[in-house]
């Protein structure tokens, strides 16, 4: 028996887990995938919010503010890249400079720091290249971005770390519930916890039904993006809003902490929770989207499109409580999710207290993470030293991000690894380059299949049924 | 360490550019080649078809690259394997690494570039649908199937009439895999008449030519795409899309000189070709760095790529020997009506030994056509075709003695109707 399941091993399973990993307590994640931030975490657009968007008073702008407060400290401790860009929303017209001027407000009684109201002139020095139709900009300086994944897999690695179990590839089905005690029921068997906690993403409603918890609905949403180069990467500084409709903050224009150039999301609501599929419509919304902010972006340099699906809760808010004894939710994390991960952990670690949870800290917790250091990161000395110590770092793999073979048998070994080709991409970008992967993918496949001593056709894309290879040729 | 001439690259390109250089004189040459081996993106073509021009004899791949390997080993011309370069600099620094030396730095007085080229991708094209395993390029199937010995698919389609797409309909065939269809946007193949003739049609497997792939299905391995015809604006037309049923979609869509290295060193690239302003020795816009082969521009046929490679090398040999003359003297030559690129724009004729020939794509499919070089209104040569096509290459050749006398100004290519 264990004292705490976790399911999800999405940004705020990991998050949670993290924080549980502080205690003297047994813990299991729980992911229905092949690996970490598969879900919601994947895609989206990895933007640390400074919380002037969401209504005084909810979940959402309380915990947006406390988490976007906590990411420096949190950042540095895990090692994760963390850039303060700053966000602009732009007005287009009079009407909608009120509308900056509202949010500007709302962010104020939020709480948030450093707000400030620009006009088009100001506007244009801090972004030489926005729209001449531009007439001024809510700046918010707290504004940031980050790798959602890279950060959920850190927040892994830190819980795993420190003792706390993860098992991949476990649905979970069906949760009885004990006298003091579940037994959940998954794809890979029964496990019994006394405590369980939801945080499965697009399928959280499922899970609270599981619970017992008070009906909510998850409403799919998905949002389309389009990823330029590199080369494009410096066009804007700080991330580039346009004024919120109804339907979300709409198209931004953004660098990301790689140095490329992201542009997106749109928001279609779905029917299906996993529809990653991206749209001739929805691109070209995105991108027309991005050009009414931003002028000159050369779409030549387009690399990739990915779509991403936000677990929108039909109540608004993020949905944070218990729904019967021993159970927490934190279902519903839409954006400011990401940003406010750190902080619904938190939350929910003193739900679980309430639920009667004894949390006593571990005396030897250790929070600290070293990333996996990718050669071409390295400095002179290191690099040297890298080398004498694993000639594979000499062999580069990845043309296009230079990674070599040394990380990625790195990224193979470290707790909690890679073991598909996207998992590879994920914790070192091998394939995220120009040619995604044309050159370095054939490579790639043949060191995950010597390292995990399985054939090249075992070896999968992303998830079950993902292979890359059919057989052998003739 | 310091070094006379370094080559960047131990493809077709490299390789011809190194034993010229080494016949012209240089005895200090190193190549530096990322693969295991040298031949490039050869060794993986073992299809035949190549060497016509330079042999007169049909080879393979990997046969046209062991001419060139046996000759550079023959020569001693130094190479080093498995060796990445990570940055090139206006002073021709090099800064390469692999797994025996470590990182290298080198010092060299003149440099090729024959980095060769990389293919597109589903993402540079915005393909929407989802995202599952078994979309590749069909360079990246090709050496899974002809290096590895591993299938990528059972049921294939291949979206793009490029040769490489082209070649691995007949190899995946012969594999044992059913393709069912080429489809290719334009209303014209880009790849050779040769390869159509030879890898689809002696198979019976359909090109639609007007048609794409507008949607990608299956959640982890493909299951299918949406294809739809396309209007003369190259959108799909609503109305005529169709599902196909295949769990492989190969890209064969066109292929990008991959010019990193050369930017990162400062030299003008080319907005057409995506490939370094070249002269006529294939000296770059900065004085010792030379570029040969497809990092120039994309070439249908091997051969050509040698001849212009060695052209690379024995430019690079006269300007280690200082033999190479400047003058502000030089003609310029231009596309025009019809002709997308000229390469080489740049001529100082002072260095032309006895002709130079001038390579060009047109931007569509014409028929009875001349090919014409003119100064002014002035022609100063002209062939007939039957017909041209951006999928063919074409060259047509002016003798430096008509080099000489014009000296300065601007030579246009253009197409003129019969």
């Amino acid at each position: 028996m264990i004292d705490v399941i976790v399911i999800g091993a999405g940004i705020t399973g990991t998050a949670i887990a993290r924080e549980l990993s502080k205690y003297q307590i047994d813990v299991m994640v729980v992911e229905k995938s092949y690996d970490i931030a598969n879900g919601a975490t994947k895609a989206n657009s990895g933007i640390v919010h400074a919380g002037y968007d969401a209504k005084e008073g909810t979940l959402k702008a309380k915990l947006n503010v406390m988490g976007n407060e906590m990411y420096e400290d949190l950042c540095k401790e895990l090692d994760v890249d963390f850039i303060r860009n700053g966000s602009l929303v732009i007005a287009f017209s009079d009407e909608e400079m009120k509308h900056v001027e509202k949010l500007y407000e709302r962010g104020i009684r939020n709480g948030v720091k450093e707000l400030e109201i620009i006009d088009g002139e100001q506007l244009r020095k801090i972004e030489p290249n926005i729209s001449e139709n531009a007439v001024g900009a809510l700046h918010a300086k707290t504004g940031g971005i980050v790798s959602p994944y890279e950060l959920a897999i850190a927040l892994a690695e830190i819980a795993f770390q420190n003792g706390v179990k993860f098992q991949f590839q476990t649905e979970v089905r069906n949760i009885k519930r004990r006298e003091d005690y579940f037994i959940v029921e998954t794809s890979r068997g029964n496990i019994e916890a006394k405590y369980v906690v939801n945080a499965a993403g697009l399928f959280a409603d499922e899970i609270n039904r599981m619970l017992g918890g008070k009906e909510f609905r998850i409403i799919p949403r998905k949002g389309e993006y389009c990823l330029l180069d590199k080369t494009q990467g410096k066009h804007v500084k700080n991330t580039i809003f346009q004024v919120p409709t109804s339907k979300g903050k709409g198209i931004l224009v953004s660098p990301t902490v790689h140095g490329n150039l992201l542009l997106g999301p749109n928001a279609v609501e779905i029917y299906e929770k996993d529809d990653t599929s991206t749209t001739f419509e929805g691109l070209d919304e995105v991108i027309k989207g991005a050009q009414r902010s931003v002028r000159n972006i050369n779409l030549r340099d387009v690399i990739t499109s990915f779509t991403g699906v936000r677990a929108t809760p039909d109540t608004g808010d993020f949905i944070i409580n218990s729904p019967s004894k021993g159970a927490v939710n934190a279902a519903g994390i839409e954006s400011p999710g990401l940003t406010s991960a750190p902080a619904v952990a938190l939350m929910v670690l003193d739900l679980l207290r309430e639920q009667g949870l004894i949390l006593n800290k571990k005396e030897n917790f250790n929070p600290k993470r070293v990333k996996p250091r990718r050669f071409i990161d390295m400095n002179q000395e290191e690099k040297e030293q890298a080398l004498k110590e694993n000639k594979l770092y000499g062999r580069v793999i990845c043309r296009c991000e230079h990674i070599t073979e040394g990380d990625i048998i790195n990224a193979i070994y470290r707790p909690l690894g890679a073991r598909t080709v996207d998992g590879v991409k994920k914790r070192l970008r091998a394939g995220m380059g120009r040619c995604q992967g044309g050159f370095c993918m054939p490579r790639v496949v043949e060191i995950l299949a010597r390292e995990l001593k399985v054939e090249p056709e075992e070896i999968l894309k992303a998830g079950e049924g993902s292979k890359i290879l059919t057989g052998r040729t003739k | 360490m310091e070094r006379e001439i370094v080559i960047i690259g131990g493809g077709p390109a490299g390789l011809a550019a190194a034993v010229e250089a080494r016949k012209n004189g240089i005895e200090d040459i190193l190549i530096l080649e990322r693969d295991k081996s040298l031949g490039g993106i050869l060794q993986q073509c073992i299809h035949n078809g190549f060497g016509l021009h330079i042999f007169g004899e049909q080879l393979t791949g990997p046969e046209y690259a062991d001419r060139f390997i046996k000759e550079v080993e023959k020569l001693n011309i130094e190479y080093k394997l498995d060796t990445m370069v990570l940055h090139i600099s206006s002073d021709k620094t090099i800064q390469a690494i692999n797994p025996e030396d470590g990182i290298i730095n080198i010092k060299a007085k003149a440099i090729i570039l024959a980095m060769g080229c990389r293919e597109r991708t589903r993402g540079a094209l915005n393909i929407p649908g989802t995202r599952p395993a078994g979309v590749l390029t069909a360079g990246a199937a090709q050496r899974f199937v002809n290096i590895e010995g591993h299938m990528v698919g059972k049921k294939v389609v291949i979206l793009g009439s490029g040769d490489i797409g082209l070649i691995m309909a007949r190899r995946m065939t012969l594999e044992g895999a059913k393709v069912e269809m080429v489809v290719e946007l334009m209303p014209y193949s880009t790849g050779l008449k040769r390869n159509i003739v030879q890898c689809l049609d002696d198979f019976n497997i359909p090109l639609l030519f007007s048609h794409t792939v507008v949607r990608i299905h299956g959640k982890e391995r493909l299951e299918g795409v949406t294809i739809a015809k396309v209007g003369d604006d190259r959108k799909p037309i609503p109305g005529t899309e169709r599902f196909v049923e295949c769990d492989t979609l190969l890209l064969s869509v066109g292929l990008i000189p991959e010019n990193e290295l050369s930017r990162e060193a400062g030299v003008k690239i080319n907005d057409i070709t995506s490939g370094p302003v070249v002269d006529e020795s294939m000296q770059t816009s900065i004085d010792g760095i030379f570029a040969c082969g497809n990092v120039v521009h994309v070439h249908d046929l091997v051969d050509f790529v040698t001849e212009e490679s060695r052209l690379a090398g024995r430019g690079a040999a006269k300007y280690i020997k200082k033999e190479l003359k400047k003058s502000d003297e030089r003609i310029y030559a231009k596309g025009n009506g019809g002709v997308r690129y000229v390469v080489p724009c740049i001529i100082n004729s002072e260095n032309v030994d006895n002709e130079v020939n001038f390579f060009m794509r047109v931007d569509n499919v014409y028929r009875n056509v001349y090919l014409c070089a003119k100064q002014g209104d002035t022609v100063i040569t002209k062939v007939k075709k039957q017909m041209v096509s951006p999928g063919e290459m074409e060259h047509l050749k002016i003798k430096r003695e008509v080099l000489k006398q014009i000296k300065k100004g601007e030579i246009t290519f253009h197409l003129e109707e019969v």
